[in-house]
């Protein structure tokens, strides 16, 4: 195949032919092939015997048990606290390795960890202006956290941490906590005008003042729901449409078998849809951190 | 028996939320494609903005989506 670009005639074929010797490219189409040809009929027969829920994903197992000293609570390495510990490595893994060898022209690690870095800085100092610089790392290392977080969770036979609500919340009152404080520490009494919009007659006063305190308070519920339900509610998808291609095939009817197909090409775009899902709620996460703290830093009257 | 039926039952109801995520999300990109086209120079920062958007009316329709899981599977 011929196609100009430029003015200049490129063959295609050459391009193929080039891509193909590539050792990684053909390292990969190894891997591949071996996840095809044996591991697919394996999971087909192995889940054709036992129909799986689809939230049985979200079950956190015991990998070893540790018991608190002091109240016996029971505080084991769960496989959440497997993946919390990745997506809290992998990044520092990443940035690492990014910035350990840093170049006026940078590599392709490097072009990573500062187009992170950089999208993050001024998601930041665009809601919050200068003001907001202090907590630059905090943000950073929140938006890590969650992307990471959801990222890894799109990995087959790996755990979303963000799909349980309990670590969601807290991530959330530890913010809302912090806010609260950071915006009693900067402002004292005057913090409370953040709950008046200015120019309301009297008689509204008290009744708007009641109305912005409980859009205050629920906003660490908001927060954590919406990163909680985005997850789950996709991750229950791809498992549900997943289940139906494996009754498909396994009815063993050859009229029924064929249709598996539909299923499973539902499956591979909703698989990306998910994956674009994980990094805008990463990013929405962030942003209404940042409208918070920027209500707490500059009380807009 | 009866109490298997009503789940199913309140797990459909539970799903109607959908239906004003769906306006919402159609009210926003109509929107911001109007804008779009109006003035082609703003469509980078509309884009931004349109995906900040999505993903909160997106979560209003799923508040009902997890509850309506919660009902099918946690009870």
């Amino acid at each position: 195949m011929v196609f100009t670009q430029f003015g200049k005639k490129t063959s295609m074929k050459i391009k193929v032919n080039k891509y193909l010797k590539n050792p990684m490219y053909n390292i990969t189409l190894f891997i591949f092939s071996v996840f095809n040809f044996i591991l697919i009929p394996n999971y087909l027969f192995a889940s054709g015997s036992s129909m799986h829920s689809p939230i049985e994903q979200f079950v956190v197992k015991t990998i070893f048990e540790i018991k608190d000293p002091f109240f016996g609570f029971d505080i084991s390495f769960t496989n959440a606290s497997l993946f919390m510990v990745l997506a809290s490595i992998v990044p520092l893994i990443i940035l690492g390795f990014g910035v350990r060898a840093a170049e006026t022209v940078p590599g392709k690690l490097q072009a990573i960890s500062e187009m992170i870095f950089e999208f993050v800085e001024n998601l930041l100092l665009e809601n919050t202006g200068d003001s907001g610089r202090p907590y630059f790392s905090f943000i950073f290392t929140l938006f890590l956290l969650v992307l990471f977080g959801n990222l890894l969770g799109m990995l087959p036979y790996s755990y979303t941490f963000t799909s349980q609500i309990i670590i969601t919340f807290f991530m959330a009152i530890v913010i809302f906590l912090s806010v609260t404080i950071i915006g009693i520490v900067r402002h004292g009494f005057g913090f409370l005008s953040l709950f008046l919009p200015s120019g309301t007659p009297l008689i509204l006063q008290p009744l708007l003042f009641v109305i912005e305190l409980i859009s205050y308070c629920i906003r660490p519920i908001s927060l954590s729901v919406r990163l909680f339900a985005n997850m789950l509610a996709g991750h229950t998808l791809l498992k549900v449409f997943g289940g139906l291609a494996v009754m498909l095939i396994g009815s063993g009817s050859i009229y029924l078998a064929p249709v598996a197909i539909l299923p499973i090409a539902a499956i591979i775009g909703m698989t990306a849809l998910e994956v674009l899902v994980a990094v805008l709620q990463a990013y929405v996460f962030t942003v209404l951190t940042c409208i918070y703290l920027n209500d707490a830093l500059n009380l807009h009257h | 028996m009866e109490t298997e039926a009503a789940k199913l039952i309140a797990a459909g109801l539970a799903v109607a939320p959908l239906l004003g995520a769906a306006v919402g999300l159609g009210v926003l990109f109509s929107g911001i494609v109007n804008s779009m086209a109006r003035n082609p120079s703003m469509s980078g920062e509309l884009r931004a903005i349109a995906f900040l958007y999505f993903a909160l009316v997106e979560a209003t329709g799923l508040f009902g989506l997890v509850v309506a899981f919660l009902i099918l599977f946690a009870f």
